[in-house]
């Protein structure tokens, strides 16, 4: 188990918005800055778009974290976007709360489009914390549609 | 189960064609692309793979007006069970209502060691334990709580109502920390294998806390470990609804009840109804209340209208139609409250009532029946 501990790379899915986040992200990348491969971005158009059943798509899938990363609130692109998603956030928190995940692998950032290194950090960072957590609780849940045998975690 | 099988038990291939289930389903009423004769006929006459990528297979609500009307007693839902077991093999999905959250969390619910924290909203006052012989069973309802924040629903006040009565009655009940979801939303959408999963959890906790009876408020559970759980798994314990017991107290008048100045309603949930036969038990709770006077809504008892949607599939405005119809004939009732006594009518009619142009038309106070019941006990 200490071994699989060890050589664990977790998978962490990140919701960036068209408009912030995910300039930041490519800012990020064309900078150079370096940050952590376990992190997939998923492009959506709003951080307010971000409901409670994505993330818990993410996790049911397998997830280890999910970053939900959009403008701030002063900055969003569709006036009140931001705000939505921080509110959208505050049921999703309580929801995988409730069902076991620890609090610390949901994650809502504000990244502006001219904060790459902002970005690099905090992908950095939510690696580092949810290496340390270590796999989630949740088992990837296999469906008999996915055509797949067996547990893949 | 093949179509095949499917047709042969739920005795489709005698269809008379009739079309008495598409003039009563509440579906086929606003969405005049679906129709139950029309899929009946299908899966007798075309080929499997057809009927099961057609999209309506999804769109009934399982409410069972159809069989009760139905003259060749045709067993619809079951046949549209089968019919969606078969139909998630080959991925085919239903359109899942809010993003899929409630799916996701059936599935996530059956990971073996999951911890969960759903016991916060047990108060002080509230006697439960944590083995013995009888076990209330909650259902998802602190989830539905927080998942539906926005249309400031209370589910969890049915929870609490339940266990006051039952502490009434001098009855300690079980509640399970890691109890799972009862898997019927998983069931009727198809996923036959998670709802397996969750069904042995459940069975297997229920056990280890060495429960011999459960009592439920939400008829969705209850027909779930009454009909579909002893279908695939052994079960040893006794299952109750919470209005059964009521009845039974009221009987050997173990219950007082207060005076209450009201007329109501009810509506009642297809799962109680329709499914499970239970129409008197929950008038005879609300009629021993007294001064509460009971009206039935025009269509009321195996008659009765659906709230809409069923497990957390294709919410649409064909729903908000059915839930607005409901509503008016309720409102036409002049009754002060609508009772309910599932939790998912509790839900949709309230969220049909925040509708921003036509909601205010159709405002009427809900209260569930045990909430209705355990505010109007009397100590002693």
């Amino acid at each position: 188990m200490d071994s699989q501990k060890a050589n664990f790379e977790p998978k962490i899915v990140a919701f960036c918005c068209n408009w912030c986040s995910y300039p930041a992200a490519d800012g990020a990348g064309v900078s150079r800055l370096q940050y952590p491969t376990n992190i997939r971005i998923i492009r959506v158009m709003c951080g307010g778009r971000v409901t409670p059943g994505l993330v818990l798509k993410a996790f049911e899938l397998g997830a280890d974290g999910v970053l939900v990363a959009t403008c701030h609130f002063e900055d969003c692109h569709y006036m009140f976007g931001a705000k939505k998603a921080a509110d959208v956030h505050n049921i999703t928190e309580q929801l995988t709360a409730m069902i076991g995940i620890e609090k610390e692998r949901l994650v809502l950032d504000w990244i502006s489009s001219a904060e790459a290194t902002k970005f690099a950090k905090v992908a950095q960072e939510f690696t580092a914390t949810v290496r340390k957590l270590g796999p989630s609780p949740i088992k990837k849940v296999i469906r008999v549609s996915d055509n797949q045998v067996g547990d893949v975690k | 189960m093949s179509i095949k099988k499917a047709i042969k038990e739920s005795r489709a291939y005698l269809c008379l064609e009739c079309g008495k289930c598409t003039g009563s389903c509440p579906v086929s009423r606003f969405n005049h692309g679906y129709s139950p004769r029309i899929l009946v006929n299908k899966a007798i006459r075309s080929g499997q793979l057809e009927l099961l990528k057609d999209k309506n297979i999804w769109a009934c609500l399982t409410c069972k007006l159809c069989d009760e009307r139905c003259p060749a007693n045709i067993d619809y839902i079951n046949l549209t069970l089968a019919t969606r077991l078969e139909a998630q093999k080959i991925g085919e999905e239903a359109i899942c209502s809010h993003g899929g959250a409630a799916q996701s969390l059936m599935r996530i619910m059956s990971t073996p060691d999951l911890q969960q924290k759903r016991m916060d909203w047990i108060d002080n006052d509230l006697k439960v334990a944590g083995s013995g012989e009888t076990l209330y069973f909650v259902g998802c309802l602190p989830y539905f709580d927080v998942l539906f924040k926005d249309i400031e629903v209370n589910t969890i006040n049915s929870a609490k109502a339940s266990i006051k009565i039952l502490n009434h009655l001098g009855i300690t009940p079980v509640v399970l920390p890691q109890e799972r979801c009862c898997g019927h939303d998983l069931l009727w959408g198809g996923d036959l294998e998670n709802f397996k999963k969750l069904a042995k959890h459940n069975i297997n906790e229920i056990n280890k806390a060495g429960v011999k009876k459960i009592i439920f408020s939400c008829p969705e559970g209850y027909r779930t470990f009454k009909i579909d759980y002893p279908k695939y798994f052994e079960c040893k314990f006794e299952v109750q609804h919470i209005t059964e017991l009521i009845a039974e107290a009221i009987d050997q008048g173990k219950i007082k009840l207060k005076e209450m100045n009201k007329t109501v309603c009810f509506q009642d949930p297809c799962r109680l109804g329709r499914h499970l036969g239970i129409y008197d038990e929950p008038r005879k709770a609300i009629t021993s209340v007294p001064q509460l006077k009971l009206k039935e809504m025009a269509r009321s008892r195996n008659q009765a209208m659906c709230c809409g949607v069923s497990a957390w599939m294709n919410c649409s405005t064909y729903s908000k139609s059915i839930q607005l119809a409901r509503l008016k004939e309720a409102k036409q009732t002049t009754a002060d409250l609508l009772v309910l006594a599932c939790p998912k009518c509790e839900i949709h009619f309230n969220c049909a009532m925040k509708d921003e142009k036509v909601g205010k038309d159709v405002k009427i106070e809900t209260i569930q029946l045990v909430t209705l019941i355990a505010d109007a006990l009397i100590d002693g």
